[in-house]
């Protein structure tokens, strides 16, 4: 199996090529850089692997929640290759990757994720190791620090931009990850690409024209 | 070649296939009117927000009324600017990656020169050199255009561009978005004879304009007057006169200047029947010809700007891995092919 995988949520740009278990990357730590350096990423990774898109199964995309045009440009380029290449999306949340990779390099297995989403408020949700892939404990959501509810009955850990940004005040008011907190960490292309494999197999994936971004932040425009 | 054309800089989402042996095969749009109408102007999140939802139902429409398979295709054209940034960006994620993934050329395409270069898809277009009035909701520009890429700006508007000053004229007057066609619909019924309305800028030599000024003079005389039917209309007729006359006298100035005789108008300003007829009876006067785009190639749509990207194509199409987009960018800065 042939799984091309993209994340541009955040400041960090990445871009993955599955093959079989074997699994090639290309990462960047780049603000406001995204457009001048995700083709590149992909089009390296395919020729490095004697690729071309027409050979892959799937095409792979971090959809969020997370910066909105970082969001656009993922479920952009994802569209144009989708549909060029005639191939199925994939479409995986940016939380359940920032989740596998804590478990990649932390091997913690309990979460709870929040991300800084700005105007004071987190994009979080509680994900827990089954079977080697994150999988979501109640939905993903959107709201204050404050608002976060720990949904497990064991030792967990805080993951994300949201524990560094807003940690004082979810310390003080939530609870305390005993494993800790790892808020260093971003959602990379790597972890969309093996949690996507398992989706595939499952046949969790859509059409080219149907791939959208997962705002969680509905409310645009201020009440008038 | 044939090349397919990405509009996506405002609220408007817009496709096109242009054909060196075909000329124009297909070209498609949606507008977001509805979307922005509750908010009485363009929300600029909710228009990226929708493009990304209507951009590939749009170009399969295109693709397959023109009857193109990837292999037909020789490069894809988006527009890169001026604009909205986040609404440009996802025509521009979508078509490059696309151009990447078919292996052809991509090429961001200035939004005014797509305006500029649409009376070409007509069936007699303008020849160069000739004198280009811009005007729409975000331009007011007259432009010298000595062929393609070879632009010179006579004038702009110094505050709000003509469509704005329409729009905003409307808003005022409780005409529902957007309200520059519904307030030129309304000036018909107007008494020219009632209110005059100044013509800025048009007593000291240059060439651009101002019209802010306008539509604080509409708001005045809206608020010393009885607020009837006929009050509306009237300053509908008034404020429209002005503006149209602005214009007209900036055009004709710039005739004399540039010794430029033919005039092309385009933007969705350009729609507007009065101003037509105006610049019509100008042209007629001075010895040159009039060229507008149709009514659908006034506003925006993606047919001007496969027209645009084919035309540079020819000359400096590159398959590229890196995209991107400007909210201010001067058609001076353009090369010429």
């Amino acid at each position: 199996m042939k799984i091309l995988a993209i994340e541009t949520s955040t400041e960090a740009c990445s871009a993955a090529l599955f093959i079989g278990d074997e699994c090639h990357t290309r990462f960047e730590l780049a603000p406001r850089q995204h457009t001048s350096i995700i083709l590149s990423q992909i089009k390296l990774l395919l020729a490095d692997a004697g690729l071309n898109f027409k050979q892959l199964d799937a095409v792979a995309f971090g959809c969020g929640p997370g910066a909105f045009t970082g969001l656009r440009i993922a479920t952009g380029v994802t569209q144009g290759i989708a549909y060029g290449a005639d191939l199925p999306v994939i479409p995986v949340s940016s939380l359940a990757a920032l989740a596998q990779g804590a478990f990649r390099c932390h091997q913690v297995e309990s979460m709870l994720v929040a991300q800084d989403a700005r105007m004071s408020e987190v994009y979080w949700a509680c994900y827990q190791i089954k079977d080697k892939k994150a999988s979501l404990i109640g939905e993903e959501s959107l709201g204050k620090p404050t608002a976060i509810q720990p949904y497990f009955d064991c030792a967990w850990a805080g993951v994300g931009s949201g524990w560094c940004e807003y940690q004082a005040v979810m310390l003080a008011q939530v609870a305390t990850p005993e494993q800790g907190c790892f808020t260093e960490l971003y959602p990379v292309a790597q972890d969309i690409a093996y949690l996507a494999k398992s989706y595939y197999l499952r046949g969790e994936v859509c059409l080219a024209e149907a791939a959208a971004p997962t705002y969680l932040r509905n409310q645009i425009v201020q009440n008038r | 070649m044939r090349v397919l054309g990405i509009e996506t800089s405002c609220d408007e989402t817009g496709l096109g296939i242009y054909d060196t042996a075909h000329g124009l095969m297909a070209h498609a749009l949606f507008s977001q009117v509805e979307i922005h109408q509750p908010y009485g102007g363009v929300v600029p999140e909710l228009a990226s927000r929708d493009h990304v939802r209507r951009i590939l139902p749009l170009i399969k429409k295109v693709m397959a009324e023109s009857g193109s398979s990837c292999d037909d295709l020789g490069g894809i054209a988006y527009t890169a600017g001026p604009g909205l940034v986040g609404a440009l960006l996802v025509g521009a994620a979508v078509g490059s990656s696309l151009a990447m993934t078919w292996d052809v050329p991509a090429l961001g395409v200035h939004h005014m020169e797509g305006h500029l270069l649409a009376p070409m898809l007509e069936a007699s277009p303008p020849r160069f050199p000739f004198l280009a009035l811009l005007v729409s909701g975000g331009h007011t520009l007259l432009v010298a255009v000595q062929g393609v890429g070879r632009y010179q700006i006579l004038g702009e508007s110094i505050d709000d561009a003509a469509g704005e000053a329409f729009d905003k004229t409307a808003k005022m007057l409780g005409l529902t978005y957007p309200g520059g066609p519904a307030l030129a619909k309304l000036a018909e019924q107007g008494d020219a004879q009632r209110f005059h309305f100044p013509r800025p800028m048009t007593t000291r030599p240059g060439l651009d304009f101002s019209f802010s000024g306008l539509k604080t003079f509409a708001r005045t005389t809206w608020a010393e007057h009885a607020p009837d039917e006929q009050s509306k209309a009237d300053i509908a007729r008034a404020f429209e006169d002005a503006v149209i006359d602005t214009l007209a006298i900036k055009c004709k100035r710039a005739m004399k200047q540039s010794g430029l005789k033919d005039l092309v108008i385009a933007g969705g300003v350009s729609a507007n029947r009065a101003l037509r007829g105006r610049l019509q009876s100008l042209v007629d006067k001075e010895g040159g010809r009039l060229f507008c785009p149709r009514a659908e190639f006034c506003t925006d749509n993606g047919a001007m700007i496969a027209y645009a990207g084919w035309c540079r194509m020819l000359h400096e199409g590159k398959k590229q891995t890196a995209f991107a987009v400007q909210a201010r960018w001067s058609i001076e800065s353009l090369q010429p092919v």
